[in-house]
């Protein structure tokens, strides 16, 4: 077990270092000299030209991503070009809301999204799987920014409810996650409602009616548990997509996450915080997938058991 | 001395999808006695699986429809009962052995579980430490040591997969088992072995047993009576004595034989049955067998043979005419 | 004799599979309900020329028309900038279905390229090629998408490239394993044992069969690159104004939204019509494809 979690953990590492090359790659296309986004428009050259020498840009690339992947391990992910503070303050400052947001998000998708599938699948050919079949074609078809605006026009601005932007309270949370839970439930109902459909009609179910229990008995104990293996990995997978929706949700509701923290350097062409905002939102979707995975194994005696003899 | 412990009568049961009907079982009669071993033998798709469903009331939801018939078992008809009732017979006084082991134990719950299970689902005064003590003795009965219990089906070979399967099915002790060719999926040495099993288990318990296979070999072996199964109909049943010794048989049973190769006699290949089943879909007029019958004459693509029964030993062909 | 006449069955079965397949997709209400929409969308975007002009209807402002709500001349209203909604919506579908469509096809020849050769050639190629779309896909698309705008800058061809990138790997990785499930058969054997070409054992007998998923997930891709497009364009990295968009469309009525509603609903339900229809024949494409799913 031990084994199987540290080696997970060691094949994180090339993936990381992987995702901030591409990142460090792509922003070095960037047109134009961060000495003088630094420094400004009338910036001496000399100024800039020593500028350069001290923050490394006239080393070659690989140098250059050599030092950072040096500064990063320690933490030290450089400075912002904007205001000069080292990027890792503010990124820190900021991970928090984007992570709580996501959090809340997936526990909606997970806790509204997985009963209404295993729902659906058990009232196969009911209205009731209808109606949340369509529902959820829907609701994977509704871009979740619009969906927040939607909200933000009839809750805040018609009903005043809910307050439409800030994070000052729990109330501040609750149109954001929605939103940002919106897809991945939807996506949630129409997994588990087919790898429900699919174990019912395994062998081992039959067995089951076989025996005389009944219904509750055979969706709970019997289907529930091998139908759920499928939808965690996607749980895992999702994680991932809804940081990457969160930086659209947060514009939205203006809330001040990695997301905003991104969208503004990219703006800024703030090349050192976009490098450790992208890298972060991969760290952190990569441990939720491996903690996933390690939860996997809980569940799937046929897993657990070949890692607990330690063959392999 | 042979009570009748299950009858069924006229019974036909369809597919019904969206494309086609399939005309599965039409028109079958069957008994058997209490402690009785019966062989429901015929080829894939002859309707054996569908009539063992019937009589568990398992057909799949929706599309297996029992539409006509009675299927009596004890004081049931089965037909009519409902499902919360059937759930109180079903793996208590009947239970079904499946044909493959490996897809039929839950790969999540331990085996000791799901041979619990069963017992706690039709037990309601043992306690629980009686039960476990009950899974243990099942356990041991169907040659497995009750220190597995804890463990999961994949850690488990095929064999005793299936003699878990085996011992779910016995826990009760059912007065019929339903045995759909239990063996096919095993190895050739285990296979002897699971039979010998269930051989001494249905002895022990006095249960009655239909087993359906293709294997005309374990019939031999195993069961009293036999009857051959044929789109959905039975053409021919008797004794394992009247199938396998007498001189009458349906041209069909005739041919079920020549298909198997016989060690004692000096023949140089084999005499399959020329063509295949009709399609299910659309039964062909008259007898079921005649496109495919070498005696096949001009009533019999017209006209249905009735059954003929001399000392219980039933041919249902125009060939037999006994008065 | 009736050997024969299986044999003819089966054959007759395996030529007409597509026919098949068609009749199966035309059963499904709901798949034929979207194959509708999106035909009419296709419809009414590319013969816009011939109704809208638009310098005129698009481009223009008038300031005297701003805000005009739903009317005979103007069904969707006027916006800020007083210029005809509907127009706008049009030529907004026009790039947003453009830029789908021309995403997925780069996406799916780049990706089936790459997924091609890791499925077909297997071992260290398949390992090393894996690893890195593996790096990829540790990256949410729409991340990878921003990053790429933030170098490039905003613009049409800077998103087409952006979003063909980020979308290639998921190609990838779906025609490989299609490819790789069906590698084993024995027709591919038999394929290679009569010395056929990799290259054309790739093209003549893989793809084909590998085709199925493939064709799914292109148009259940498409409307996530629909979406993302918009979502882009939204918080300002996209497509910038004036050209309409549905995102920037969105996000010039956020402002005003409170008071003149419409802004921001009808370029929301232009987008979810593009987008489900496109997700209702994605799946039913894949149910018709479906062997197990009979009924």
């Amino acid at each position: 077990m031990f084994k199987y979690i540290s080696k997970r953990l060691l094949m994180m590492i090339p993936v990381l270092i992987g995702v901030a090359f591409i990142i460090f790659t792509i922003m070095d296309f960037t047109p134009g000299d961060p000495a003088r986004l630094i420094l400004g428009e009338y910036a001496a050259q000399e100024d800039i030209d020593a500028l350069r020498e001290e923050m490394g840009l006239n080393e070659n690339f690989f140098v250059r991503f050599g030092t950072y992947v040096k500064g990063a391990v320690t933490g030290d992910f450089g400075k912002s070009y904007r205001n000069n503070l080292p990027v890792s303050n503010e990124v820190g400052s900021r991970l928090p809301t984007t992570l709580k947001l996501t959090f809340l998000g997936m526990t909606l998708a997970v806790f509204i999204g997985i009963p209404i599938g295993v729902l659906s699948a058990v009232k196969q050919y009911t209205i009731i799987d209808n109606v949340t079949l369509i529902a959820a074609l829907l609701l994977t078809s509704i871009p979740g920014f619009w969906l927040g605006l939607m909200m933000i026009l009839f809750f805040s601005l018609r009903l005043d409810l809910l307050p439409a932007t800030g994070i000052d309270s729990m109330k501040h949370f609750i149109m954001p996650s929605i939103t940002l839970a919106a897809g991945t439930m939807a996506t949630l109902i129409r997994m588990t409602r087919s790898t429900m459909l699919e174990v019912i009609r395994q062998d081992y179910i039959r067995t089951a009616k076989a025996k005389g229990g009944n219904e509750k008995r055979i969706i709970f104990i019997h289907a529930l548990r091998n139908a759920l293996l499928p939808v965690i990995t996607l749980v895992g997978v999702n994680f991932g997509i809804l940081l990457g929706g969160a930086v659209v949700i947060e514009a939205v509701f203006a809330i001040p996450g990695l997301g905003t923290l991104m969208i503004g350097a990219v703006r800024a062409k703030d090349t050192p915080v976009l490098i450790a905002t992208v890298t972060c939102i991969a760290l952190i979707g990569g441990l939720i997938t491996l903690i996933v995975d390690i939860l996997y194994i809980f569940i799937d005696p046929r897993i657990k058991s070949q890692y607990v003899k330690g063959s392999r | 001395m042979s009570e009748k412990l299950l009858e069924i009568k006229d019974l036909h049961v369809v597919y019904e999808t969206d494309e086609a009907t399939v005309y599965a079982v039409n028109g079958l009669d069957l008994v058997v006695n209490k402690g009785e071993t019966l062989g429901l033998v015929g080829e894939t798709g002859a309707g054996k699986t569908t009539t063992a469903l019937s009589i568990m009331k398992l057909l799949p939801d929706r599309i297996g429809l029992i539409k006509n018939g009675r299927i009596q078992f004890e004081e049931h008809d089965i037909t009519k009962l409902s499902e919360a009732d059937m759930r109180l017979v079903r793996g208590n006084s009947m239970s079904m052995i499946f044909q493959d082991p490996m897809t039929s134990l839950n790969p999540v719950l331990t085996i000791g579980y799901q041979i619990y299970e069963v017992l706690e689902l039709h037990n309601n005064k043992m306690s629980k430490a009686q039960i476990s003590a009950k899974v243990d003795e099942i356990l041991k009965l169907v040659g497995l040591p009750p220190e597995r219990k804890n463990e999961y089906p994949h850690q488990f070979s095929g064999g005793m997969k299936q003699r878990v399967v085996i011992a779910i099915a016995l826990a009760c002790e059912p007065k019929l088992l339903l045995a759909d060719e239990p063996t096919t999926a095993l190895d050739v040495t285990i296979q002897a072995q699971v039979l010998e099993l269930m051989k001494g288990l249905k002895d022990k318990f006095n249960m009655a047993m239909i087993l359906i296979t293709h294997d005309l070999g374990v019939v031999a072996q195993t069961c009293d009576k036999v009857a051959i199964m044929y789109a959905g109909e039975i053409i021919e049943l008797g004794s394992v004595k009247d199938i396998f010794e007498s001189a009458d048989h349906h041209p069909y049973t005739v041919g079920l034989f020549g298909s198997i190769p016989d060690m004692t006699k000096k023949t140089r290949r084999l005499n399959p049955i020329e063509g295949l089943m009709p399609d299910p879909t659309n039964l062909p007029k008259g007898c079921v067998f005649h496109a495919r019958c070498p005696k096949c004459m001009e009533i019999c693509k017209t006209k249905k043979p009735q059954s003929v029964t001399k000392n219980d030993h039933m041919i249902r062909c125009h060939l037999f005419k006994y008065a | 004799m009736s050997e024969h006449v299986i044999n003819l069955k089966s054959s007759v079965k395996k030529r007409s599979q597509l026919k098949a397949i068609f009749h199966k997709f035309k059963k499904n209400k709901l798949a034929m309900f979207g194959f509708v929409i999106l035909v009419i969308l296709i419809i009414i975007v590319s013969t816009a020329g011939l109704y809208l002009d638009y310098e005129a209807d698009v481009e223009t402002q008038d300031m005297k028309a701003m805000f005009l709500g739903p009317s005979w001349d103007h069904p969707f209203g006027t916006d800020q900038f007083g210029r005809d909604m509907f127009a706008r919506i049009i030529y907004g579908g026009r790039i947003s279905l453009f830029v789908g469509l021309f995403t997925i096809s780069i996406a799916l020849t780049l990706g089936s390229l790459i997924g091609a050769t890791a499925g077909y050639y297997g071992g260290k190629i398949d390992n090393i090629i894996m690893r890195i779309m593996d790096v990829f896909l540790a990256i949410p698309a729409t991340i990878i998408a921003i990053a790429i705008v933030a170098s490039l800058g905003t613009g049409l061809i800077n998103i087409l490239i952006a979003l063909s990138i980020s979308r290639t790997p998921q190609f990838a990785r779906v025609v490989r394993s299609a490819i790789l499930s069906v590698k084993e058969q024995d027709f591919i054997e038999a394929a290679r044992a009569c010395g056929t070409k990799d290259r054309r054992i790739i093209l003549r007998h893989i793809i084909p069969n590998a085709i199925g998923p493939i064709i799914v997930q292109a148009t259940l891709s498409m409307a996530t690159t629909i979406l993302v497009v918009a979502g882009l364009s939204f918080i300002g990295l996209g497509i910038q104004p004036p050209t309409p968009e549905w995102g920037t469309m969105l996000a010039d009525g956020k402002s005003q939204m409170r008071y003149y509603p419409y802004l921001v609903v009808v370029p929301g339900i232009a987008i979810v019509l593009a987008v489900l229809s496109l997700n209702l024949i994605g799946d039913g494409l894949r149910d018709a494809l479906d062997p197990r799913l009979k009924n």
